[in-house]
């Protein structure tokens, strides 16, 4: 065993760990932070399978921006874990019921021949001049160009959607706008009254002494 | 020397790489952890000048010992543990947000020699590194369970994804100019004197990325995450001593970080602005040295000169002003780059 295969290994390890104490552990705060373990060492495993574009944009995307947000609402959320547990003995049997069926359909698709260990060779690897960003781009770019372009279409549709569903004006909030602001002039907020000075004014001198 | 060398000769090649290895780790290690210390000095110096005031000079010769007075009283001092922190979250904090400020360093080319890994996604790297460093404040305001801390991870998390966008899309119009994802290539692009030079074509998202790179830093006039006027010291309010420490080089490292992607990616890297005589004596790496001490420069500049941003109005020069300005800009470069005048680009 080399060390790259000692490192698939270790991280495949950690990754299995860290996904089975998602859902166990009580505290959301820790499942969350095991969720992100996750995602780290799967990007770990990609990169030992020479996919190290994907394994970067897995930790920039999902590491970076995705948890950080969930961490984000996870930590301010009450979470009532009495309430959350009621039901449990109630839906067990529906839920072992489901998983079940999971087990079997995935038994069932993995045992065929598509998915068998001869189907897969282990790829050559490749000289270290090999670019897996340039390779990606063109599959991309030529082969793929066409569900590439739909999958961008429709992402743009879901922003422009949760956009305009959470976008709503309330009334009552006070808005600033910054260009006004700049281009106020002094006139427009200062006024200068001319006054005549008052004839006479009353001041108390206070001297020296009395001050003591 | 001889038994030395038979020694290594007899150790197997495996452990012979994870030797040199750790050793370039410590190459680099050391004098980045020189330099902020340094930097806080520069720092405190820089700013009382601008204060017309002395600054530091008490320890050693004009204050030079500062920075080292300062490190042995944190690292003498005791960390205090909040009587209902989550403890073990608490301790990991400061360490999650030190590892991927000294873990981005690996893909830094100082020369075009001079680079500890050369992948081939050296730029994306970075990039993924610097956004999960977040985790360190957020993680701290959540296992302090103070109201200060959690104000200021909810603050430094929101300024983070907003101002990550921002620089993202900086970054997508370097690596259309240069063509590559490779830093180092991101460096050689520009080779050939300042005129070519990735801030000149790209001045635009060079203002984006720098200012973008202050606030992901959580440095003045945008540390609205620290704000000792409103939350004290916001995350690392219950933290002291070495564990404060961390935080202190993990935000320093950051900077330096920051000044020298500037430098690598719109500065023309380690290249002398003139490629004749007089320019080209000066040693590549010294050059690359120079550019980021200028550029750490300007963050002191900006802290001495700004007031703090109101927190509003950093959401809206994040999500109003940069994203817009770098999305016409790649727009413009992905134009230009089909027309004649394409070689300004490039």
């Amino acid at each position: 065993m080399d060390f790259a295969q000692l490192a698939l290994y270790f991280y495949g390890t950690v990754l299995v760990a860290s996904a089975v104490a998602v859902v166990t552990l009580r505290n959301p705060v820790r499942s969350a932070l095991f969720l992100i373990l996750a995602f780290f060492s799967a990007a770990c495993v990609w990169i030992t399978l020479e996919a190290e574009f994907l394994a970067i944009v897995l930790v920039l995307v999902y590491v970076g921006a995705v948890m950080v947000l969930f961490l984000f609402i996870v930590m301010m959320l009450d979470i009532n874990l009495d309430r959350l547990r009621e039901g449990f003995t109630r839906y067990l049997p529906i839920g072992f019921l489901v998983a079940l069926v999971m087990v079997v359909e995935m038994i069932l698709v993995f045992s065929t021949d598509e998915f068998s260990v001869e189907q897969f060779p282990r790829p050559d690897p490749h000289l270290s001049d090999y670019s897996n960003v340039r390779e990606l781009g063109s599959l991309l770019y030529t082969t793929y160009v066409l569900p590439f372009e739909l999958a961008a279409l429709i992402l743009l549709v879901a922003i422009i959607a949760a956009i305009s569903l959470t976008h709503r004006r309330r009334s009552g909030t006070l808005h600033q706008n910054p260009a006004d602001q700049v281009k106020v002039k002094s006139s427009d907020r200062l006024r200068v009254v001319k006054m005549a000075a008052s004839p006479q004014v009353e001041q108390t001198e206070i001297t020296h002494e009395e001050e003591r | 020397m001889d038994s030395i060398l038979s020694l290594w000769a007899w150790l197997p090649i495996w452990l012979q790489s994870v030797i040199i290895d750790l050793l370039l780790i410590v190459a680099i290690m050391v004098p980045l952890i020189l330099g902020v210390a340094y930097m806080t000095y520069a720092e405190r110096k820089v700013i009382a000048f601008m204060h017309v005031r002395m600054g530091p000079n008490r320890v050693g010769w004009r204050g030079l010992l500062q920075p080292i007075a300062d490190t042995l009283k944190l690292i003498f001092k005791e960390i205090i543990f909040p009587k209902n922190s989550n403890s073990y979250l608490f301790l990991i904090a400061p360490m999650l947000s030190l590892g991927p400020a000294f873990a981005a360093w690996a893909v830094i080319p100082f020369t075009d020699q001079l680079v500890l890994t050369n992948i081939d996604a050296s730029l994306l790297y970075v990039l993924a590194l610097s956004s999960v460093g977040v985790y360190g404040i957020i993680i701290a305001g959540w296992a302090s369970n103070s109201k200060y801390a959690f104000i200021s991870a909810m603050r430094s998390g929101a300024q983070m994804i907003s101002y990550e966008i921002a620089m993202g899309f900086a970054l997508v119009g370097v690596l259309m100019a240069a063509g590559s994802l490779n830093l180092k290539e991101i460096a050689l692009a520009q080779e050939g004197g300042i005129h070519q030079w990735f801030f000149l074509p790209l001045f635009p998202l060079f203002i984006v990325y720098f200012v973008s790179g202050v606030a992901e830093t959580n440095r003045l006039p945008f540390d609205v995450a620290e704000g000792e006027s409103e939350i004290v010291a916001g995350f690392h309010v219950e933290y002291s001593g070495t564990a404060f420490a961390l935080f202190f080089l993990a935000e320093y490292a950051n900077m330096i970080l920051i000044a020298a992607l500037t430098v690598i990616l719109f500065l023309g890297g380690w290249m002398a602005p003139f490629p004749i005589i007089p320019f080209t004596l000066i040693p590549p790496i010294a050059w690359f040295l120079i550019k980021v001490c200028g550029v750490l420069f300007f963050f002191l500049w900006f802290r001495a000169s700004f007031p703090r941003y109101r927190y509003d109005q950093i959401m809206r020069l994040g999500w109003k002003v940069f994203i817009p300005v770098t999305i016409v800009w790649i727009v413009v470069i992905a134009v230009a780059k089909l027309t004649p005048l394409g070689f300004i680009f490039s």
